[in-house]
């Protein structure tokens, strides 16, 4: 990966008592590519982005973000550099309306200016396509639309760095199509790190791909380097990605 | 009519028709009702932690009891004026829930409902171990000069009544507008979810301590007033019921509702008063009453009606 990083890590490590999830993770993300994060069930993958966000605590190891050291930095703190997260199981305000879903997510940066916050909110909605159901309770929306909810709650923040973990788990094919279309239209101001199943998603939309198998790094590189590694193969891809 | 506006008209209306009510009520009714406006600013601070954070405190006796002896010690030994002694009331409520509130909120969920309860079992037994200056569950008169202001004497029926619509006043429309907030709309963010509020660069555990202590001086000043108006200070008002009251008050009347709170209160006062009229088991009656609205009206009053017709109750 010859391009400029905008997070590395080194070393990175979480122990959960006695059983490494992940282990020694030297990982560096190019800033304003989408990389997908890949690898089988229980490969760390989660507990991988939740010690980035700062969700889970690190055994050890560090983080940068930006060439900062935020390996010690509460959640919050990290997302406030300009991180933004979505969860692998749908985490939105249930009780509350979409439109005050993103207005809460957009607020953090705005809630000082009315006028700005309200556009911004009104912005990222139309952008994927949930104005029409801005009153709605957001636990009324369909499971597809809650997972675009979420998505858009990480819009409304503008992320430099955007990190989604399974995104398009349980989504229709036109929403995958949508959501290709959308991070894709993100990528240049916005790095993308995507935790993903979907290989025809990690194929199509992916700059770079990293593969992580029983909590270490098994490779790194473009999809044609990842797609032609043996050891990937063998862990992981199989025949898949031809077939 | 827009949602804000149609918040206003309601709030609006409410301290019209209590305002109103005075003149047209006889004194008896009069008197109730001032008390109801006193203990609803109690249900309000409670409603801050409970309905709008999602925090839920077994302990808020201790805030109210701080916010009661913290008035009445100071005027009745310290000889303080009124409204320094009132201030400082508040004051000594927030003081303690910062503490209180820094320590309890290291747990969350049962734990957390266990050390409020305990927090406050101390208090009530620091209200008993100084008995020699609360005078224990005895309790005080809250000496005459510390109940007026102006010139006005807050001991009469009028004084008593317009000095509650005041300060009821003030916070049920301070309540509504906090909630419109961003520093609001937070607390709903936390009670709704609290680990998305934290992912979406909210400082959670500080939100919470500020909702913590914002009840507990609202709860405080709830006190104060009450030593204020009814001139009577006693540690019965720091004992456990004065902590689960708030949590009924608010259930029945609507948990995260502006106007929960007061028709709460009011629902309880009125069920015991006119079911005290049959029986001597009135307390029963009110149990069965509190047991079908939790079956039927889990929302409460006005949770009810803000989920079936006006869902733009604030």
């Amino acid at each position: 990966m010859a391009a400029v990083s905008i997070l590395e890590t080194k070393g990175l490590t979480k122990i959960y008592g006695g059983l490494a999830a992940n282990e020694d993770v030297d990982f560096v993300l190019a800033r304003g590519k989408i990389t997908a994060l890949i690898g089988p069930n229980g490969a760390g993958k989660s507990t991988f982005v939740g010690m980035l966000s700062g969700r889970i605590e690190a055994t050890r190891g560090q983080v940068f973000f930006e060439g900062r050291d935020i390996s010690h930095l509460p959640a919050h703190k990290r997302i406030q550099l300009g991180l933004a997260y979505t969860f692998q199981i749908t985490s939105v305000f249930p009780g509350l309306s979409v439109y005050d879903n993103v207005g809460l997510a957009a607020g953090r940066l705005l809630a000082g200016k009315p006028n700005l916050h309200a556009a911004k909110a009104a912005e990222v909605l139309a952008r994927v396509g949930l104005t029409d159901r801005a009153d709605q309770i957001a636990s009324d929306l369909s499971y597809g639309h809650q997972r675009v909810l979420e998505i858009a709650m990480g819009l409304a923040q503008d992320p430099k760095l955007f990190i989604l973990d399974e995104p398009t788990q349980g989504l229709a094919e036109s929403e995958i199509a949508d959501f290709m279309a959308l991070i894709q239209g993100l990528a240049g101001d916005t790095t993308i790190l995507l935790i993903e199943h979907n290989m025809r998603v990690v194929m199509e939309v992916a700059d770079y791909i990293t593969v992580l198998d029983g909590g270490r790094t098994l490779a790194s590189g473009t999809p044609e380097e990842v797609r032609a590694n043996a050891a990937v193969q063998a862990a992981y891809l199989g025949t898949g990605v031809d077939a | 009519m827009t949602a804000h506006g149609k918040s206003w008209v309601l709030h609006g209306g409410v301290l019209a028709l209590l305002f109103a009510l005075f003149f047209v009520l006889p004194t008896y009714h009069s008197g109730q009702l001032s008390r109801i406006m006193v203990l609803a600013i109690y249900a309000m601070g409670f409603n801050i932690l409970f309905g709008y954070t999602g925090l839920l405190s077994l302990g808020h006796a201790m805030f109210f009891a701080a916010g009661m002896y913290g008035f009445g010690l100071t005027v009745n030994l310290a000889g303080f004026p009124m409204p320094v002694a009132f201030l400082f009331a508040i004051l000594v409520a927030a003081a303690l829930a910062l503490v209180a509130g820094g320590l309890a909120l290291r747990t969350a969920g049962v734990s957390f409902m266990i050390v409020t309860l305990m927090f406050a079992q101390a208090a009530y037994l620091v209200v008993l171990y100084f008995g020699e200056y609360t005078r224990g569950d005895e309790g005080f008169v809250v000496a005459r000069e510390g109940r007026m202001i102006a010139g006005i004497d807050l001991s009469t029926d009028a004084g008593r009544y317009f000095c509650a619509w005041v300060l009821f006043g003030v916070c049920f429309l301070a309540l509504a507008k906090l909630i419109k907030l961003p520093f609001g709309k937070r607390l709903i963010a936390i009670r709704e979810n609290e680990e998305r509020a934290r992912m979406l660069g909210y400082d959670t555990s500080r939100y919470k301590l500020m909702a913590f202590v914002t009840s507990g001086a609202v709860s405080g000043m709830a006190g104060a007033t009450y030593g204020l108006l009814f001139g009577y200070v006693g540690a019965s008002f720091a004992a456990v019921p004065y902590s689960i009251f708030p949590l009924l008050w608010v259930l029945l009347g609507g948990a995260g509702t502006t106007i929960g709170p007061l028709i709460g209160v009011f629902f309880m006062f009125y069920l015991i008063d006119i079911s005290s009229g049959y029986t001597n088991a009135y307390m029963l009656i009110a149990g069965l009453v509190l047991v079908l609205l939790t079956l039927f009206a889990p929302q409460g009053l006005a949770g009810s009606l803000r989920q079936k017709v006006m869902p733009w109750l604030p």
